[in-house]
């Protein structure tokens, strides 16, 4: 066994526990610093990869961003004493085969593709190829996609503003204390 | 068998062993074949990286007690006063003590609180800083692992340190804990935006983000006297916002005493306490170390154009001395800041960031994409 398969049977072995613990705590902030330590060994899996930028944006993106997000989110609406509750059993047992065939799916899909291995060492990505073709409308140009990206979030941003707002007309101003 | 494959590779240089401070790379090439030549590839790879860690380690554990020190000595030199002077030269070993007497007290069991994340998270804290710490390059062939994305994996690296802080304040199960998290995790996530764009005007300005390319782009002059007007900008805004980032005075309202006791570790005791408090000071080392090689030059020594004999002279000071002095000036005008100016509140704190800093930055980077794209800077 070489080191890289000894590290990749870690981060994926890592990957697999965390995730069934993040579903199956009954603590939602323990379930949030589960779901970092899913998202930080798949970070790891990509470091492993040589890809260092998608590491490094897993890393700002999920674990830096949205789980600070979610965590920060806890803090505001949730107390330490609450606990949820066990879920009934036809439930877990339902969602478990809905997990079940999921996986199945995926596997199947996977060991249809033919994977040609190759002796060629993994390669460093030049950082500015990756912001020359994410910028340009060339063939092979991911411009678009870009864009129609920003416009996703600038979709869901105003929709959070809206869901935050409720609608209704405005407050009189109460006096505050300043 | 280990250190004698050491001392080996040692003996093998040829050159005196002081010249080691001017280049390091002969030392590690020396190990690293030392090593190579009696064991497997694997054994080797994982004994290099032991060697790293506990390197790391005792870097770690020595910075963060020098910094101790030396901001009780600013403090006391800025109030007119002598500091810590009973324990050895001048009260140098004062921390040291305070270390042991640390490391002896009991750990306090919290009573209902979350056992599991509260003893997790002095950990993540001390985590994301041993990974920063990593890819800093503190000398000549003295860089651990050199990444094509150097300073966009720092910032992303650092920007988890949050995360212990905010798993802290809630599961201690105490008000005082969670409202000083709320504060720090505000204050952290809008400082975060500042650090980066000043980052980016830098990265513009080198056109690299490895940081052993940005170190050598500065062999002709530092950026901060390369990139004129913007990247003096740049650097204020970002020791502003990396003094806001390490939760230090004056934006220290996550731990305000006089309010919250001392914010997010009110719970924490003995050793656990001593992890939070000695990451914030590696936190503040982290700040200054990235502040020195985007801004100062790093380890490059003081270059000046085409003067060949004042460029010379300049050499004589080996890399690694550079870098650390510089270090230390930044360290001490973050350290200046803390002990002068009077504490923020959280609104003011929010608005200068928001209001401020961040539409001049936007401005900033503008400005120097424009000064790159005309060839003006130097």
């Amino acid at each position: 066994m070489t080191s890289n398969q000894l590290m990749f049977i870690l981060f994926s072995a890592m990957i697999v526990v965390f995730s069934i613990l993040t579903v199956t705590t009954r603590r939602i902030l323990r379930a949030a610093a589960f779901l970092l330590m899913v998202l930080l060994s798949t970070s790891g899996l990509y470091f492993m990869l040589n890809y260092q930028f998608m590491a490094a944006v897993q890393l700002t993106l999920y674990a830096g961003g949205i789980v600070v997000l979610i965590i920060f989110s806890i803090l505001l609406t949730s107390h330490i004493s609450q606990k949820f509750e066990p879920v009934e059993l036809k439930k877990s047992i339902f969602s478990a085969l809905a997990a079940v065939a999921g996986a199945i799916l995926c596997i199947l899909t996977i060991l249809d593709y033919s994977f040609s291995a190759t002796t060629v060492a993994a390669q460093e990505v030049n950082m500015k190829l990756i912001g020359k073709s994410l910028l340009s409308v060339d063939y092979d140009g991911y411009v678009l996609p870009f864009e129609v990206i920003s416009i996703l979030l600038l979709a869901a941003m105003i929709a959070a503003i809206v869901v935050a707002k409720k609608g209704g007309p405005a407050k009189t101003k109460t006096p505050t204390l300043n | 068998m280990l250190l004698n494959t050491i001392s080996n590779a040692l003996s093998t240089l040829s050159e005196p062993w002081w010249k080691i401070f001017y280049d390091f790379s002969s030392l590690t090439q020396a190990i690293d074949e030392g090593l190579r030549s009696s064991l497997s590839p694997f054994w080797a790879v994982t004994i290099e990286m032991l060697i790293i860690g506990v390197v790391f380690l005792l870097f770690y554990a020595l910075i963060g007690l020098f910094l101790v020190i030396a901001e009780r000595k600013v403090c006391a030199f800025i109030q007119n006063r002598l500091g810590p002077n009973r324990i050895g030269p001048y009260g140098l070993f004062q921390t040291i003590a305070d270390l042991v007497k640390l490391l002896f007290k009991e750990l306090i069991p919290i009573k209902n609180a979350d056992g599991f994340l509260f003893n997790l998270a002095p950990y993540i804290v001390i985590i994301v800083n041993f990974m920063v710490l990593a890819a800093l390059p503190y000398g000549k062939g003295l860089h651990a692992i050199d990444f094509n994305i150097g300073i966009f994996y720092v910032i992303a690296v650092s920007s988890m340190s949050v995360i212990g802080v905010l798993l802290a304040g809630w599961s201690s199960n105490s008000k005082y804990s969670l409202i000083g998290a709320m504060r720090s995790g505000a204050q952290i996530v809008s400082y975060e935006l500042s650090i980066g764009l000043a980052i980016i005007t830098v990265v513009v300005l080198a056109g690299s983000m490895q940081l052993s390319e940005i170190v050598e782009a500065q062999r002709t002059g530092w950026f901060i006297f390369k990139g004129h007007v913007p990247a003096f900008l740049a650097f204020i805004i970002y020791i502003i916002a990396g003094t806001a980032e390490t939760n230090r005075g004056p934006f220290d309202m996550a731990e305000a005493e006089s309010e919250l006791t001392a914010g997010y570790h009110t719970e924490y005791s003995g050793i656990k306490f001593a992890f939070f408090y000695l990451a914030e000071y590696i936190n503040m080392f982290i700040v200054a170390a990235v502040a020195a090689t985007l801004f100062l030059g790093g380890w490059m020594p003081f270059h000046v154009g085409n003067w060949e004999g004042f460029n010379r002279i300049m050499d004589f000071i080996p890399p690694f001395f550079w870098f650390f002095g510089k270090t230390f000036f930044v360290i001490y005008l973050i350290m200046l800041f803390k002990w002068t100016f009077p504490r923020l509140r959280i609104d003011q704190l929010l608005t200068l960031e928001w209001k401020y800093l961040l539409p001049i930055n936007l401005v900033n980077v503008l400005i120097m994409a424009f000064l790159v794209l005309m060839g003006w800077h130097f």
